[in-house]
């Protein structure tokens, strides 16, 4: 029950973040949107990912506040704004008929079919000695997975680094 | 099956952000959510009702798990999200820098 | 000269960053540790050290913080957390596989120092996107292009 109220909440926040005009009331929006994923994440019995997304959603508003210094203009309506905005409803209304009758096939909410990871719990106080299974499968069974993200984290931050350092470094004055 | 559909729905919010609006920062907005709807079905898909935390207790035998595959499968993912935004952001500052505005259909000239 | 422009923020910001920064980093250091024990593990708490910095940032202004952690020192850092967990990854090679988890001993559970690689694995990352995102953070604030220049 409170899942539902958790994400009734988190969808008005998005169409608040999307509709409204002031590009920093949007952002904080985006903020209370990434807040309630992290309550989501806690009622889903997920204590690492309520941390790590607490943490994250943080960090991303700095971010984001620091792109919207620059604030641009009102922007006006062009000509074709109906036919553009109808076009992309009907997309969508028929992008979620299709998700309906595809969801008929997955199991019900709250029986998953657990093969692969009832092998983890079996096995893993045993085979890797800790009792946070989470971090046994992300860096023991499957290690791989890490080692991409981490390379994936560094090519961003070379990235930032090379997008960035072209023209007006630090102006010392 | 109703958060299913709720998950969905502020997927398709996102998708709206991305496909429609023509500030910059707004595309950045509507990329940052659907990310979180993504994040989360996969998360919804792994509860198990009545289920308890994968984190083992002292003295204690846990049955009922929820299923920690998908969890440590987003643990990533959500670092991931974080390294892509602040991609999209540094390249939105260098659009700004160069052309004066955010709006998209400002930004074609093809020489600087 | 003497620099008599105020930087960073008020008075009071500054008094509160005084107590609070060195509580954050070891909060930090402690959810790194107990990564294979409690809630946690090594991304939850990379951030959370490159926020206590972020933070310093925030509050006292660039040079200030730059003088206690350069550019040049957080990519050392990052390389060096990228680099030890691969040499920890291809230590496995001892074992016959790649990321195998080579202490035989695994300890008692619910112990500091037990699971093998584990904590290891969860230093070197907490050091990578700890030192990684406080690099994108300082550039993208130092950042200044032409058309700021007034």
């Amino acid at each position: 029950m409170e899942l539902q109220l958790l994400l009734l909440f988190m969808i008005f926040a998005a169409i608040v973040a999307v509709q409204i005009e002031d590009l920093l009331s949007s952002v904080i929006a985006v903020g209370a949107v990434g807040l309630g994923l992290s309550l989501v994440f806690l009622i889903l019995k997920a204590p690492d990912l309520a941390i790590t997304q607490l943490v994250v959603e943080i960090l991303c508003l700095i971010i984001l506040i620091r792109a919207t210094i620059n604030k641009d203009l009102a922007l006006v309506r062009d000509g074709r704004w109906f036919f553009n905005t109808a076009s992309t409803l009907l997309f969508i209304a028929l992008f979620l008929i299709f998700a309906y009758f595809a969801l008929q096939e997955l199991p019900h909410f709250g029986q998953p079919i657990m093969r692969v990871a009832q092998e983890y719990i079996n096995t893993g106080l045993a085979k890797t000695g800790a009792t946070n299974i989470v971090a046994a499968i992300i860096l023991d069974f499957r290690g791989y997975d890490t080692l991409g993200e981490a390379t994936i984290l560094f090519t961003a931050v070379m990235g930032v680094l090379a997008v960035i350092r072209k023209v007006g470094r630090i102006n010392e004055k | 099956m109703s958060v299913y559909i709720l998950c969905l729905v502020l997927f398709c919010i996102g998708l709206y952000a991305v496909l429609r609006k023509r500030n910059l920062i707004k595309i950045i907005i509507g990329l940052g959510i659907i990310e979180y709807a993504v994040n989360l079905f996969f998360v919804l898909i792994g509860y198990r009702q009545h289920g308890r935390a994968p984190i083992l207790a002292k003295d204690q035998v846990i049955l009922n798990m929820v299923d920690p595959l998908p969890q440590a499968l987003v643990l990533t993912s959500i670092v991931i999200g974080l390294a892509v935004t602040a991609l999209i952001v540094a390249i939105a500052i260098r659009l700004y820098e160069k052309y004066g505005t955010f709006d998209i259909t400002k930004i074609r000239r093809l020489r600087g | 000269m003497k620099n008599k422009k105020e930087v960073g923020m008020t008075l009071i910001v500054k008094t509160i960053t005084r107590l609070t920064v060195g509580l954050i980093l070891l909060y930090g250091i402690y959810i790194v540790l107990h990564g294979h024990i409690s809630p946690g593990g090594g991304f939850a708490g990379g951030v959370i050290i490159a926020l206590s910095f972020i933070h310093l940032m925030l509050a006292f202004g660039k040079e200030a913080t730059l003088k206690k952690l350069s550019q040049t020192a957080s990519s050392i850092i990052e390389s060096l957390g990228a680099l030890m967990f691969l040499s920890i990854a291809l230590l496995g090679f001892l074992g016959g596989y790649f990321f195998f988890n080579f202490f035989l001993h695994k300890g008692s559970p619910f112990a500091l120092f037990s699971a093998g690689i584990i904590p290891l694995c969860n230093i070197a990352i907490s050091l990578k996107v700890g030192a990684g995102l406080f690099a994108i953070f300082a550039a993208l604030v130092l950042f200044r292009g032409l058309g700021e220049k007034e």
